[in-house]
């Protein structure tokens, strides 16, 4: 239910099955229920608008931020962008996305170790979509809660920076099965750290029965993001077309995987427009 | 630390669930939690009182049943138990699998006590 400002509510899968009298119920319900809910509701808001939101999830210091600064420079002019800023306390990345002259909101979760769908939800409430094409949302940095929470966006990008050492996809196996593109960052530093193997980090990955695309990158070198730069081109297109047929998308799934054909549905009714303003 | 959330939206749930069929109290909750959906039973265990305290589950029992990570296999078919780390096919070895259980996050069970059932 959207709590917040009992805007236009969407559907939601949540089925429970009562068998038994009144003394025993039997439920089958996922316990993250009411946040997918309002994940949903975010994704058909973002739909509705056209913007296409990227979950970006790592560890803390492997690269989101310079990633951002180095992918909105190379895309200026082409693309509208706008970024979600999750951290425990400080302005300070938000400040660093908006000196590049884009709209930055900065959620400040406390203590919270990952941001969930109502903060998200709330940080639209304060970002005006209109000529935004691309919406990143940079998670709180942290490789284990984060995967749990469904935000509402398109797909999920997981950053393994390269000091970050090549079996983090092994320690790691419930964020990194829940990424749809793996960047390998800081990877101007492969030739000093000849321990990180990027064949074996993308075999751990493929361990996970993950297909998901694993790309080098380093934000230092402009010339090693154009592969990145045409996944969200081609991600973009693809969505584009999905909207126009009446269809959306969500990203590699928490939960139990699923069929490609079954992450793409209908899109739920939503009826305000991209200043997600409610009366 | 995530658990903490989960236990809230738990509580949120079966108090919902409590006052639709008018119970006076909560006495047994069961999950079903899979190694892969991220959540950490001994957490769960360990967040539930503070986040029940107070509530119509305050004296539940909480039960957590761990389910089984079973992959199906995209190349040869068949079904097999498969590690958290190493979703790999027990039979011909290939990493193209597919998750069939493991990963549920589940209030799967709940008995209650209303004022017309009681004993």
């Amino acid at each position: 239910m959207c709590t917040t400002c009992g805007c236009g509510q969407t559907t939601d899968q949540v089925q429970t099955i009562q068998a038994a009298p009144a003394s025993k119920e039997v439920v089958m319900r996922g316990l993250l229920a009411e946040n997918d809910h309002q994940a949903a509701h975010n994704r058909a808001h973002l739909d509705a608008c056209g913007v296409f939101a990227i979950n970006l999830m790592s560890s803390p210091g492997a690269g989101k931020t310079s990633l951002l600064e180095a992918t909105i420079e190379a895309l200026k002019g082409e693309l509208g962008i706008a970024v979600i800023e999750g951290d425990l306390e400080t302005e300070n990345d938000a400040e660093r996305i908006r000196a590049k002259g884009v709209p930055a909101i900065q959620i400040t979760t406390g203590t919270a170790c990952h941001l969930d769908a109502q903060l998200v939800h709330r940080a639209l409430h304060r970002l005006d979509l209109q000529g935004i094409d691309l919406l990143f949302i940079e998670n709180v940095g942290n490789l284990v809660c984060p995967a749990s929470f469904d935000l509402g966006q398109h797909r999920n990008v997981t950053l393994l920076s390269v000091p970050e050492g090549d079996d983090k996809p092994a320690k790691y196996p419930v964020m990194f099965r829940a990424s749809d593109l793996i960047l390998c960052t800081k990877a101007d530093l492969l030739p000093f750290m000849t321990e990180f193997a990027p064949q074996r980090a993308e075999q751990h990955l493929r361990v996970l029965a993950n297909a998901a695309p694993f790309l080098l990158v380093s934000a230092r070198q402009p010339e090693t993001l154009t592969s990145w730069l045409q996944w969200l081109r081609d991600e973009l297109r693809a969505q584009r077309e999905r909207l126009h047929a009446g269809h959306t998308t969500r990203p590699n799934l928490q939960g139990l995987s699923e069929p490609q054909a079954d992450r793409e549905g209908a899109i739920p009714g939503h009826t305000h427009g991209p200043r997600h303003a409610h009366v | 630390m995530h658990e903490l959330s989960l236990c809230q939206a738990l509580i949120e749930q079966v108090e919902a669930i409590a006052r639709e069929h008018r119970a006076t109290r909560v006495t047994h909750i069961l999950l079903r939690i899979g190694p892969l959906s991220g959540a950490e039973p001994e957490l769960l265990r360990h967040a539930y009182p503070l986040v029940a305290a107070g509530s119509l589950a305050e004296s539940a029992e909480l039960v957590i049943e761990p389910t089984e990570i079973r992959v199906r296999c995209q190349r040869c078919g068949a079904e097999t138990p498969a590690a958290p780390d190493r979703l790999l096919c027990g039979a011909c070895g290939a990493w193209e699998t597919q998750l069939i259980s493991g990963a549920e996050l589940l209030l799967a069970h709940l008995e209650l006590e209303a004022p017309d059932s009681a004993p």
